[in-house]
């Protein structure tokens, strides 16, 4: 006899007694067998890899962390950071820039942004960071003074434009571009009746943007905005190529003379992702401080683990 | 024309001959209707008879492509000009529409500011009122619409019918000549409309001016002073409700009746 059965049938009626309160009878959470069967895979595989990473010759760690905090490798991660920070502050100003000109009812300002947009999205950001670095074979002289006039100040184009400064101006306009399509998404994104609204209690449409709609499109614009943070720290890895000495140049000279490519490059993809995960956290941060006014529960635990348990009564 | 207050007979809102459509459509054919000051003028009327495009005329929200509309005697939208009237800057439409209340039916609350936010961001940012005086009237507002305890909430966190309260409170916070209310109470749950309805008979009662488009028949027939039966984008009847709700001599009129009632 193997156990007693859960339902008995009852005597003399010919059918089944009610089955019992769902609540008294115990439920087997379903298993997932294949679950742990790819987690084994992964960390065979994960094994293995760490096993090549550390036993390799040619990573060679002792001299990853020599050069981690080399003087002209912080010098470069430096340039780095100030290219990406310089980057995105003139990506975001002119991003709302253009953005509002796009949506703005004047045709003119409306068809002049488009282009904008049109142009330095089409061409590869290669391209234009090589155009302004070599301006000078196009324009010898940049001059400022009244047009078809008498010129005011004059300088020559290569001294005016250094490399960085060539940097900040490919990097900077090529992110407008970008940032003005966000923000234009991020704008549609706020309900028309909040500008109506703004604009029945005798604001103009200026003030409507800056500080009814721009506010709430914040929150739509923070996550395609943090991609393109990364976007652009990785993005201006290219400056090298116009000998801008950033993170990546910097450990291409030191393994030119040394030839230790790959723990170099380590070094390089070792800070890449150090950048970048800050920048996540950040973002991380800046959506919960955004997300304020909409909560109508309390938000979720940031632990994933602890996602789905009540938080604690206060007491 | 510019002082109102030395003509007293002069109507709160005028408007002559205005004619909007979109496309080829017609929506506004003509409408000529005048407001006097303390009256409150329900406009009924089938979706698209044009009831709502002529309330947003008032305040320039629409612009018609022929006609004007007049608001405390001054012209919107417009100057005039010899024979002319000349298409006014963005700020002296704006600086018309602060006289002018409205209140949507999606309530429109900023969601991005606090209730209180919500009242005093237009009286501080475009008048450029002392934030303490501001402050002071907007809380009696919220009393005065029962909501003085949710201050510091936000529009998210609100009912449909504390949200449009505080649309309410947020429009008087300008201190307005006119009041419009487009349809205020047709995105409201059917137990909640009750509590929207009290706050405007109450304002009617204080001698507000208010223009109301609604599908509230009997709200109009106790409230309001005139009553106008919109159709095809012209009055098609206007007169105390008592004679347009009970009695209508329209044959439209009476078939919108029948079907809402």
């Amino acid at each position: 006899m193997a156990g007693k059965p859960l339902q008995a049938p009852a005597a003399g009626t010919g059918r089944d007694v009610a089955v019992q309160p769902p609540g008294e009878r115990k439920i087997r959470p379903r298993r997932h067998p294949w679950r742990w069967a790819g987690v084994a895979v992964l960390a065979i595989l994960a094994a293995m890899l760490a096993h090549s990473f550390a036993s390799d010759q040619a990573f060679d760690w002792g001299v990853v962390g020599q050069y981690m905090t080399a003087g002209p490798v912080l010098d470069g991660l430096l340039t780095t950071i100030e290219l990406t920070a310089i980057t995105m502050a003139i990506g975001i100003a002119g991003g709302v820039l253009i953005a509002a000109m796009r949506l703005s009812p004047n045709p003119v300002l409306s068809r002049v942004a488009w282009f904008y947009v049109w142009l330095l999205r089409s061409v590869p950001l290669l391209v234009q960071l090589l155009f302004w670095y070599n301006l000078g074979a196009l324009y010898p002289r940049l001059s400022f003074g009244v047009p078809f006039g008498p010129t005011l100040v004059s300088a020559g184009s290569n001294t005016l434009i250094s490399p960085f400064a060539a940097a900040i101006l490919g990097l900077g306009l090529h992110e407008v571009a970008y940032m003005a399509e966000i923000f234009r998404g991020g704008i549609l994104s706020v309900p028309h009746g909040q500008t109506e609204a703004a604009l029945s209690l005798g604001m103009t449409r200026r003030v409507a943007l800056f500080r009814i709609v721009l506010p709430q499109a914040v929150r739509v614009v923070i996550p395609p905005t943090g991609s393109e943070v990364i976007n652009v720290v990785k993005g201006s890895a290219l400056v090298s190529v116009i000998t801008l000495t950033d993170l990546l140049y910097s450990v291409q000279k030191i393994y030119a003379e040394n030839y230790l490519v790959i723990p170099l490059l380590l070094v390089a993809v070792i800070w890449y992702l150090i950048l970048t995960s800050l920048l996540s956290a950040g973002q991380y941060l800046l959506e919960r401080r955004f997300g304020r006014s909409l909560a109508r529960t309390p938000r979720a635990d940031w632990r994933p683990w602890r996602r789905g348990i009540p938080p604690r009564e206060a007491s | 024309m510019n002082n109102p207050a030395a003509e007293a007979h002069e109507p709160m809102v005028r408007a002559v001959g205005v004619h909007k459509s979109y496309g080829h459509v017609p929506v506004l054919n003509g409408l000529t209707l005048d407001v006097a000051a303390g009256e409150v003028l329900c406009l009924l009327g089938p979706s698209g008879s044009g009831k709502s495009t002529f309330l947003r005329c008032i305040n320039h929200l629409e612009v018609p492509d022929s006609g004007y509309i007049t608001v405390a005697g001054e012209l919107i939208g417009y100057r005039e000009q010899g024979e002319f009237l000349v298409e006014a800057g963005e700020r002296q439409i704006a600086r018309k529409r602060a006289e002018i209340g409205m209140v949507f039916q999606q309530f429109n609350l900023f969601s991005n500011k606090t209730v209180l936010g919500n009242l005093m961001e237009a009286p501080v940012r475009v008048r450029r009122e002392p934030k303490a005086e501001v402050e002071e009237r907007a809380r009696a507002n919220l009393r005065r619409v029962g909501l003085a305890g949710l201050a510091d909430r936000y529009p998210g966190q609100l009912s449909g019918g504390q949200q449009q309260r505080v649309a309410i409170a947020r429009a008087l916070t300008m201190r307005p000549k006119v009041m419009l209310f487009d349809e205020p109470t047709s995105a409201l749950d059917p137990e909640l409309v009750g509590e929207v309805l009290d706050v405007m008979r109450d304002l009617a009662a204080d001698g507000m001016t208010m223009v109301v488009v609604t599908h509230e028949i009997g709200f109009a027939r106790e409230v309001a002073s005139r009553v106008a039966f919109l159709h095809q984008g012209q009055i098609a009847e206007i007169g105390s409700p008592a004679s347009v709700i009970e009695h209508p001599s329209h044959e439209r009129t009476r078939a919108f009746l029948a079907t809402v009632r």
